[in-house]
Formats: C-alpha cells, structure tokens, sequence
C-alpha cells in the first residue's frame, strides 16, 4: 500500500506542554521530549460518522432551558478550514463556557458567582458542506482561578474539533477583541505572538442580527495535508 | 487595526489550549467509554489505566481519547482505502474515558488487528491514544500495545523508542480480558509521548 502524504507537523503556533507560568503544567508535563513517528494509517484516519453517535446537534445554548439565560446574547460563527484554506465539512465542533458570571456549571466549580437556572454552558454543532458552523450563546464572564495572586482568566469559549484524522486533533479556546486579560493570561500567553491572537474572535456586523444578538466571527485551522512524494 | 481571528497575517494553524477542568459537560458521552456497546462483537477487552502526574499523584480531572482499527484491522473512516476487510456497522474505534479521583479511566472495546506501517512494514495491534486535562496545554499522544504479542518485535514504531522505555507502551494481562495502562505524565516511568 502506498504510504498517505500525511498531514503537517505543528507550526510556530503551537504553545509548549511546560509552561511555567501556567503552574499546573509544571507537574503534568513530560520531561523526555516527544518522540517524533512517521504518520502512518492509525494516524491519518479518524471517526467516519462518529456524529452521529451523539444526537442531534444543538448549537442554541440559549434554548436549553424554559428561559432565556442572563448577560449579553452572541452568535459565534465561522469556517472549519486546513492550512490550505480547505473547508472542513461535516465534522463536529464541540463547546463549553461559563455563565455570563464567569461560573461553570459543574460540580467543582467553586467560584461565588450565581449559576444561571437557564443556561448549561455546552454544546455541539456539524460543519456544512463549506466547513461552516454557528451558534447562539452568551458571552461568557470572566473569573478568577488560583494560578497566582489576583489571577483572572479572560472571557473564553472552549472548542473542541476532530477533524479528518487523529492527527488533526484540536481545542482551543476562543477570546473577545478588547478584552485587557488576554495580554495577561498565562493560558492564551503560552502561545508566542503574534500566533496568540489567532485565538481573538473578531466583531462583525454583518454576523450580528438586529435588534437580536452581537455576531463574532472565528475559524478555526486545522493542519492541511502534507506534501506528496510527487509534489515539487 | 489589531491582529485577530480573521487577520491574513496571521494565518494558520489555530492553536492548542487547554480542555481545563470544566470540560465534563461538552466532551464525554454516554457511551463514550464503551466502545463495543451493545452489539455482538465477541472477545470485547478491557482496557483499565490510571493517570499520574510528575509526583507520582492521580490526575482526577483528564480526559482520554483512544482511536483504534477493529479486529480485522480497518479503521472505520473514509481515509482507510482497503475496502476489502470487514467493517463492523456498530463499531468506530473511537472513546472518551474522563478520569476519576483516583486517575482511573476504563474502556470496553476489542482488540485490533495488526494495521500497515511505512513502506510494507506490519504495524503490531495497538490503540492510538491522546490525553487531554487541566495543565496539558496541548494533547499527549501516546499508544497502548499488548505485551506477549509476537508481532511487537517488528512494529516499525515501537523500534523507534528507546528499549528501555519499551514498556511504557505495553498494556499487561491484569485478568482475563482485562489490560492495564496506566499512564505518567512525567517522573521515572514517564510515558513515551509521539510527536505525530
């Protein structure tokens, strides 16, 4: 069988596992360095239709509940691409946030801000055949966490895709234009600039809807195809 | 005007954050862990494991993703072109197991059949794995083999690890039918991690 061209390796982009200003990483990170293996099938393959195994998809977090949550209402749109510009369609783009207060609804979040009756905080949505998804949500509050003192993290989305292939693999975690805790996040720093704003969705007016909700725009890129062995 | 999202000069691969340790609503699901479920594929396994960190304590808030072929050896997905080995309707090959206070994650699933490697090399069976939690700012990726299978000793990947670190890679016969893998983020029996 003729080996697959693969997909690229990680760019500039890609933050380090240690981190230490990001204390956490310190004790779960690996000290050998990884050992770098040609992609073979395991990794150039993933899920056909593992969408399917997980229902419907439901990219309105405002409309999990009777009511509507609390704080300012968004859409978050945008293309799943390659590094070619390639759409990506019909893979799953996974999110979670916190409340408008800044608070997860999960069991170990301890944070004293109120949970919102009306707002899960997660959600899942398909790619179009233009690598297109979208969803309707609330911005998410800032919140504190034990890093350091006075440690904040920015008002973030996170979002999880598959891809094509376990080697496309990605999460990241979106952030808002304007926000002065992006610049001081040891999270969203452990990835060099000017890569770090990568991650800043941007506010568009053509994405927002009147009289109805604020539209931010942000892509996501996934690692395109390699090279071929006939490629120049 | 700043850079963002959308600017062309900055263009390219989006990069990794951390799933942090609020992801237990969006990413595993029922079923997640049980990649044989209800069907009837005979001789399901279990693969049980525990992750540790650099000082030797349970990380409780990981999550694990395996991605496997079935036991004929094919991948469920469209990029696996060898048509003509069966495909079981009810098994992809792919789970989420989140880890719990004590580190432990638990998959059910079938052992794979040997897959191609490089050129017209034999990959020995084996289960791709990535590791996901608060404090890894980007995926581990790692594999589980099983020990005492014959064809490991001409796996093209595993000759590219150190012998000595071999044994990280090996899930061992715990009971029948059952395998441990435990994984170490770090400290002396560190994982071999894959820059893939």
């Amino acid at each position: 069988m003729p080996d697959s061209p693969g997909y690229r390796r990680e760019d500039a982009a890609q933050p380090p596992s240690l981190h230490p200003s990001y204390a956490s990483t310190v004790a779960r990170s690996p000290r050998q360095p990884p050992v770098r293996i040609p992609q073979t099938l395991t990794e150039t393959t993933g899920p056909a239709d593992w969408g399917r195994l997980m229902g419907a998809a439901m990219a309105d977090l405002t409309a999990w509940h009777a009511g509507a949550p609390l704080g300012q209402r968004i859409i978050v749109a945008g293309r799943v691409l390659d590094e070619d510009r390639r759409p990506v369609p019909n893979t799953v783009v996974e999110i979670w946030q916190a409340n408008a207060a800044g608070r997860y609804n999960h069991a170990r979040d301890q944070w004293d801000a109120p949970l919102d009756p009306n707002f899960t905080g997660a959600g899942r949505a398909v790619t179009d055949a233009e690598g297109r998804y979208r969803y309707v949500t609330v911005r998410p509050g800032a919140y504190p966490w034990k890093n350091h003192h006075n440690a904040w993290r920015p008002s973030h989305i996170h979002l999880s895709v598959l891809g094509p292939a376990f080697a496309t693999r990605l999460v990241t975690q979106m952030y808002f234009p304007d926000d002065p805790l992006v610049a001081i996040d040891p999270i969203a720093g452990a990835v060099p600039e000017p890569h770090r704003q990568r991650m800043v969705a941007r506010f568009d007016l053509a994405t927002t809807e009147p009289d109805w909700a604020l539209g931010y725009l942000f892509d996501i890129v996934l690692r395109g195809r390699g090279a071929t062995p006939m490629g120049g | 005007m700043a850079l963002d999202n959308q600017s062309p000069e900055v263009f390219g691969q989006t990069p990794w954050q951390t799933v942090g340790p609020f992801f237990h609503g969006a990413l595993p699901w029922t079923g997640g862990p049980d990649l044989v479920g209800a069907s009837d594929l005979d001789d399901a396994i279990e693969i049980v494991g525990r992750v540790f960190d650099a000082d030797g304590a349970p990380v409780p808030d990981a999550l694990i993703e395996i991605w496997q072929a079935n036991a004929a050896g094919r991948y469920h997905s469209e990029a696996d072109p060898r048509v003509d080995l069966s495909l079981d309707a009810t098994f992809i090959g792919f789970g989420r197991s989140s880890t719990a206070e004590d580190g432990a994650f638990r998959f059910r699933t079938v052992r794979p059949g040997a897959v191609p490697g490089p050129g017209n090399s034999l990959q020995a069976p084996h289960i791709a794995v990535g590791v996901l939690g608060r404090g890894l700012l980007k995926r581990l990726v790692t594999r589980i083999y099983f020990a005492g299978e014959p064809l490991n000793g001409a796996d093209p990947i595993l000759a590219l690890v150190p012998a000595a670190r071999q044994v990280t890679l090996l899930a061992s016969p715990e009971t029948p039918g059952v395998w441990r893998f435990d994984i170490h983020l770090a400290g002396a029996r560190e994982t071999v991690f894959f820059d893939v």
